[in-house]
């Protein structure tokens, strides 16, 4: 028995000997392919799914209902997402609170399980560059969450067109694409985040919490944290204060907010999803003088939320790297 | 001939160091083409730090390992494409069939398509594992794992396979399966096989050569005779003897021989402490005098013997070794 299977690997060792020739991107493409079918075959996928899934139908039914009593018939299409009705939050303010929920499941195991089944010491001795290991899960979980996201957001929409035969005008589905863009950026921000936090932590279950308490400060907490400061700073509590105070009270308020995620997140998808907004800070009724009231463009609309946008990107990158950082400086050994 | 004398592995100098305290103390190591060399020391010795750093996944300090003639640290991926690595507790994903473990592993050799299912089928036959192939990695046994830990190192066909503690947890007729295999891999397939282990009998059993390293130190390396060659210039004889009659004659006779140094009796046996090879004139002596030798038997010979010998020496030259131990002990727990 041993002679013959002896025998066959004689003759495949003709075929062997030429070793594949590896570069960096087989390992990438490899663990970025495995990453992903599990993530896909994962019961973890199935609950997002059905969380956001029921999310999304919960919100669209809130929203039909007080469509009928919206008092301004432009862009009633975008108003599927930001409309509240019933009690029942809007799909924004859904998708803010719930979305980095996708992100810190898919990522808060990615480093700390692989150490603790012994299959990192595996991955890491075969002939692939080590960023790709953090580079791949990071890739895989960002292509999940983009498919969620844009999945859920145009089943959203297209449900909404069937039920009230709206027309979407083109301006309205840009809208809702860059809405959508920026919410994948924002949930692979906390993605980065879980995965930074699966890096630094031995235990599934204690990357876990502490990314799930960052999550509850930032979306609840920030601004609690943000008024006490202000109020500390430029006191209103009187007329004269409230006088002299007022302006930079709010200022110092939403300067601190925006170091937030979720209220940079919030602040610019409300902008990009509704064009009556104008601005994002405080103006004057000085500036307001000859102002003609409508909407903004498009482009306007993009232009006003673009530090929005570098800001989260640069977030994101600061988790991320920080993740790869330790990931790299990491011992290997187990245990 | 001259390809086949060349050292696979050539260490000079290498020498790791965490903070204070020295886990490879300049070690010098060439292991040649297709030998079996087992690494032995108790835990903590720095086996695992030499070989991460064969592995170029640990930077050394000091020194260079070569592997094929290419640097460990400044070429992982060309080294790791011809080094297959068998953890300790090798770990699998728990959610993947064996198969679809070994098929990760062929994807970021760059292997893919027939050429992959194929290498696939006939390493789970030659290991044994064909009949639990396709059942989920979670479900399978310590031995199972570790034959599946041996395809996996040899999806890439390896021509140096490195094993950290290959027994550790084996019940007896697994271990003889393995331990026939490492002898396959190095005699018929021409593999050089690097072993870590604090194992003396299995090691023994298999090994060409072996290094005995103690606090990150090398302390003696050769084949077994010549190690205990080595044990004797320094040290005495010590000799079994069991015979029949076993009379006062007998150990007056034996007190009277030129280099005996001590006579302690154990049970049955005389065990003669001396400081020449007493067989010969023994042997002579008892014929002549009608006594039958049961038992003769030079200490001595086996690893154990050996091993013991070499901590012992370690142990009394290196006083302060044990405290840097403990601290090193420490320090691993932390992480």
């Amino acid at each position: 028995m041993r002679q013959m299977a002896w025998k066959k690997r004689k003759s495949m060792d003709g075929s062997m000997k030429n070793r594949a020739r590896v570069s960096g991107m087989t390992g990438l493409g490899a663990l970025y392919r495995k990453e992903l079918a599990d993530h896909l075959k994962s019961k973890r996928f199935l609950i997002l799914l059905i969380l956001i899934g029921s999310t999304s139908f919960a919100s669209l039914y809130g929203a039909l209902t007080a469509l009928g009593s919206a008092e301004d018939s432009n862009f009633l299409f975008l108003k599927l997402y930001t409309t509240s009705g019933n009690s029942i939050p809007s799909f924004l303010s859904f998708i803010a609170l719930l979305g980095p929920i996708i992100g810190l499941a898919l990522g808060f195991d990615a480093i700390n399980s692989e150490r603790a089944g012994g299959t990192l010491n595996r991955l890491v001795s075969q002939p692939i560059y080590r960023d790709s290991i953090i580079i791949g899960k990071f890739l895989a979980g960002t292509a999940v969450i983009a498919a969620i996201i844009y999945t859920m957001g145009t089943m959203l929409g297209a449900m909404g067109v069937l039920v009230t035969g709206l027309k979407p005008s083109g301006e309205e589905i840009w809208r809702v694409l860059i809405f959508l863009t920026f919410t994948v950026i924002y949930v692979a921000f906390w993605l980065a985040v879980s995965i930074l936090f699966s890096v630094v932590c031995r235990h599934a279950a204690t990357s876990a919490l502490a990314s799930i308490a960052l999550w509850i400060f930032f979306a609840i907490f920030m601004s609690l944290v943000a008024s006490i400061i202000a109020n500390a700073m430029y006191p209103i509590n009187n007329e004269y204060n409230a006088m002299v105070n007022s302006m930079n009270h709010y200022t110092l308020n939403l300067g601190i907010n925006r170091l937030s995620p979720y209220y940079l997140y919030s602040e610019a998808i409300s902008t990009i999803m509704n064009p009556g907004v104008r601005s994002v800070n405080v103006v004057t009724v000085d500036q307001l003088i000859g102002a003609v009231s409508g909407y903004l463009s498009l482009g306007q609309s993009v232009l006003l939320v673009w530090p929005h946008l570098t800001g989260l990107a640069a977030l994101l990158l600061v988790a991320f790297g920080g993740a790869y950082l330790g990931f790299m400086r990491q011992e290997v050994r187990a245990n | 001939m001259t390809e086949k004398s060349r050292n696979v592995i050539e260490i000079a100098h290498l020498t790791k160091q965490y903070g204070a305290k020295t886990a490879v103390n300049d070690l010098n190591l060439s292991i040649k083409r297709g030998e079996v060399f087992g690494l032995l020391g108790p835990n903590g010795a720095g086996k695992t730090t030499t070989i991460l750093m064969l592995l170029g996944l640990t930077e050394p300090t000091e020194g260079s390992a070569l592997i094929e003639g290419m640097d460990c640290t400044r070429n992982p991926l060309e080294v790791k494409s011809i080094t297959g690595y068998l953890p300790d507790n090798v770990g699998f994903y728990s959610d993947m069939t064996g198969r679809q473990n070994l098929r990760f592993t062929g994807r970021m050799n760059g292997l893919s398509g027939k050429a992959l299912e194929e290498r696939i089928a006939h390493l789970l036959n030659r290991v044994g594992m064909e009949q639990a192939a396709d059942r989920k990695a979670g479900t399978y046994s310590k031995g199972m794992r570790q034959r599946l830990g041996i395809a996996d190192v040899l999806m890439k066909d390896p021509e140096i396979i490195i094993m950290d503690e290959p027994t550790l947890g084996i019940d007896p007729e697994g271990m003889r399966e393995l331990l026939t295999l490492i002898r396959e891999l190095a005699q018929e397939d021409g593999r050089t096989i690097l072993i870590s282990s604090h194992q003396l009998h299995q090691i023994q059993q298999v090994c060409d050569r072996v290094g005995i390293f103690v606090g990150g130190q090398l302390i003696a390396s050769g084949t077994l005779p010549e190690l205990e060659e080595q044990i004797r210039r320094d040290g005495s004889y010590l000799l079994e003897l069991e015979v029949q009659p076993c009379d006062d004659r007998l150990l007056g006779m034996l007190r009277g021989q030129e280099g005996v140094l001590r006579i302690s009796k154990e049970g049955n046996t005389f065990l003669i402490d001396a400081k020449t090879d007493l067989r010969a004139s023994l042997t002579r002596f008892l014929g002549e005098y009608g006594y039958t030798v049961l038992h003769l038997h030079q200490r001595g010979g086996d690893l154990d013997e050996i091993y013991r010998r070499y901590f012992e020496k370690a142990g009394q030259s290196n006083e302060t070794n044990g405290m840097e131990k403990k601290k090193k002990h420490g320090w691993k727990y932390e992480k």
